[in-house]
């Protein structure tokens, strides 16, 4: 090892105390910023997994209003649309309101055709398809709440009024580990036969047509073909891109992310201060020794690649380690907040923004020390104090 | 022991370094403190020179200028023929690296390298090789009587012996000059007598050129001539030949 690197190693070892608290500081900003932006960039997973061809057609006046279930019909009669299904948001109360999970009433036959990254084993698709009041539950809500096939489990409606009986058929996974499995799947056939007894005016609705298209190069008509059918009808409709819906629903919550981003850069520029005050101590502290080196002829440049080298790998290493942590922090987060977050998964972009971050705070923090220690006279920086 | 006028003293003979008309102030404030007015004076090859004078008499900013870390207002300062206060501040740097040896009061050595490390480190600057630079510094630090410490931390030695590895340090680079300010400042007395004694072997056995800044009587009376600075007569140097 030369010299240099000997002197910069040494030096960072040299207040252990110091170094081990602005470690510790940097691990969990770093750790911090990580996490944040992946709950960032998971909030956008619907939007980055939407799949181009498939198109979503709502209430015109809002996706909390329903549809009739007759235009699944005319939709499908439009020219261009290969396949038509439609999903209803439930909204149940699983034994306690804090038991949040996504429910929604399906067309069992053709929802699934059309949403390839669920994966249902075929039994359990066949025992879905049997049995009425059946539901399929992803992986992870499974996991959180104990479910497996035969169970039968009641929700309590809070949209469509009564208590509500399903019958756990099995377990779906996702393709990839961005599909949401902490979702439950039960059949619009069973919704819709009850409210017709018990609340007849929710009945023979639907909240959402998923509608599949043949072409990529038909997808803008065809959006404008649905749209047409239904205007100055009791429920015009809007329909988009899968992309574009799932963009308006993150778009409500959007000052929500406006500000986990915001506080995910204030955490990196708290630890900015912490280090740069760390470095200004550190290289006060040496002012005599840095004097020493350029007497005995070493450079300014010398002499401040050696404060930026020690800053820099401090901050490598507080931010490697945070690096580390990320993925398994980020994991258990996801398992404590149950639903909410069905996976937070952190992203290559997310570990290389943390490494930059890291690394810019070190040098950032080794500015004006370098500054101060590269240009103080040797004269003067002799007669500092040690 | 004679005591002359620095004016006629000047010989010109053998001369190293030659300072002519030097001037030198200090801003504090508002205010500007004359340090060095108009200073001539010679030191000669080999010489081992004590600088004394009370506090604030010049004689640090003197032994800063010679030693080229600091530079003069006006005037000139010729050491081994250059005029050290006419190069840029790299080239000033390369000058002292392999001109200058330095021995300060508080030693000033890194404190997270070992003596060994310590008395190589000017050498990392010239283009010799590690086991080079490994030799060399044992060497210099055996010529000091410490050849059983090369491992130890400066934590770890006493001050007289921190103090002998900055002399191996200063002498690691066979510099032309070596500046001494009052290295035994902050010695106990058989320290100071043990670090005097090494200075004196260098001057006397290896020829090294050596200007000390001391206050203490004891230590001037080991140079071979004593000058002292008096404040207020900046342009008068009294000299003290001890040979």
């Amino acid at each position: 090892m030369s010299q240099w690197l000997t002197l910069v190693a040494r030096n960072v070892l040299r207040h252990r105390l110091r170094t081990s608290l602005t470690l510790v500081g940097l691990i969990v900003a770093i750790l911090a910023f990580g996490v944040l932006q992946t709950v960032v960039k998971t909030w956008y997973a619907g939007v980055d997994g939407a799949v181009p061809s498939r198109l979503l057609t709502r209430n015109a006046i809002s996706f909390a209003l329903p549809l009739p279930k007759s235009y699944q019909k005319r939709i499908s009669a439009v020219e261009g649309v290969r396949r038509v299904t439609h999903l209803s948001w439930f909204g149940g109360v699983y034994k306690d309101s804090k038991n949040f999970f996504p429910q929604f009433a399906i067309d069992a036959a053709t929802y699934l055709d059309m949403f390839p990254e669920i994966l249902v084993p075929d039994e359990v698709r066949h025992a879905f398809l049997r049995e009425r009041r059946g539901a399929i539950v992803g992986r992870k809500l499974a996991k959180r709440y104990g479910f497996k096939p035969g169970d039968v489990i009641q929700l309590r409606g809070t949209i469509f009024p009564g208590n509500w009986e399903f019958l756990i058929c099995g377990v779906f996974d996702g393709r990839d580990p961005k599909t949401d499995t902490s979702q439950l799947f039960f059949r619009w056939d069973y919704l819709n036969e009850t409210l017709r007894l018990r609340s007849k005016a929710q009945a023979d609705q639907v909240g959402v047509f998923a509608v599949d298209v043949a072409s990529l190069d038909s997808v803008a008509d065809v959006s404008q073909a649905i749209d047409e059918i239904f205007r100055n009808s009791l429920a015009e409709t809007l329909t988009e891109t899968e992309r574009a819906f799932q963009i308006g629903f993150v778009k409500q919550t959007e000052a929500i992310l406006i500000s986990i981003r915001v506080v995910s850069f204030v955490v990196i520029f708290i630890i900015l201060a912490v280090m740069a005050n760390t470095m200004a101590m550190t290289a006060r502290e040496r002012l005599r020794e840095y004097a020493t080196l350029k007497a005995i002829g070493f450079s300014p440049g010398y002499v401040a690649r050696l404060i930026l080298a020690e800053s820099v790998l401090i901050a490598s290493i507080g931010g490697a380690i945070g690096i580390g942590l990320t993925p398994p922090v980020a994991a258990h987060l996801a398992e404590l907040s149950a639903t909410l977050f069905p996976t937070l998964i952190v992203s290559v972009n997310t570990v290389m923004l943390q490494a930059l971050a890291a690394v810019v705070v070190g040098i950032l923090a080794a500015a004006l020390p370098m500054r101060r220690a590269a240009r103080v006279s040797i004269v003067n920086g002799l007669r500092a104090l040690g | 022991m004679t005591v002359v006028h620095i004016s006629e003293a000047r010989t010109g003979e053998d001369v190293l370094i030659a300072l002519s008309d030097v001037s030198k102030s200090y801003r504090r404030g508002a205010q500007i403190v004359p340090v060095l007015a108009k200073l001539t004076f010679d030191i000669r090859r080999k010489e081992f020179l004590a600088l004394m004078g009370p506090s604030g008499s010049g004689k640090s900013t003197m032994l800063n200028l010679i030693a080229g870390i600091d530079s003069p207002d006006k005037g000139s300062i010729r050491v081994g023929g250059e005029d050290i206060t006419l190069l840029p501040e790299a080239e000033l740097a390369d000058w002292r690296a392999a001109n200058v040896g330095f021995i300060f009061q508080f030693y000033n050595l890194m404190p997270v390298l070992t003596a060994l490390e310590n008395v190589e480190l000017p050498l990392t600057l010239t283009s010799l090789g590690r086991r080079e630079r490994r030799d060399r510094a044992q060497l210099a630090l055996s010529l000091v009587g410490l050849s059983d410490r090369v491992k130890h931390l400066p934590s770890e030695l006493s001050g007289g012996q921190q103090q002998r590895v900055a002399i191996a340090r200063a002498i690691v680079t066979d510099p032309t000059v070596l500046v001494a300010d009052e290295p035994t400042g902050d010695l106990d007395r058989q320290s100071a007598k043990e670090v005097l004694e090494i200075m004196q072997r260098l001057n006397r056995d290896m020829g090294k050129t050596i200007v000390m800044v001391t206050h203490d009587h004891r230590a001037a009376a080991h140079a071979k001539r004593i000058m002292s600075l008096e404040k207020g007569d900046l342009s008068y140097l009294v000299e003290q030949r001890l040979e």
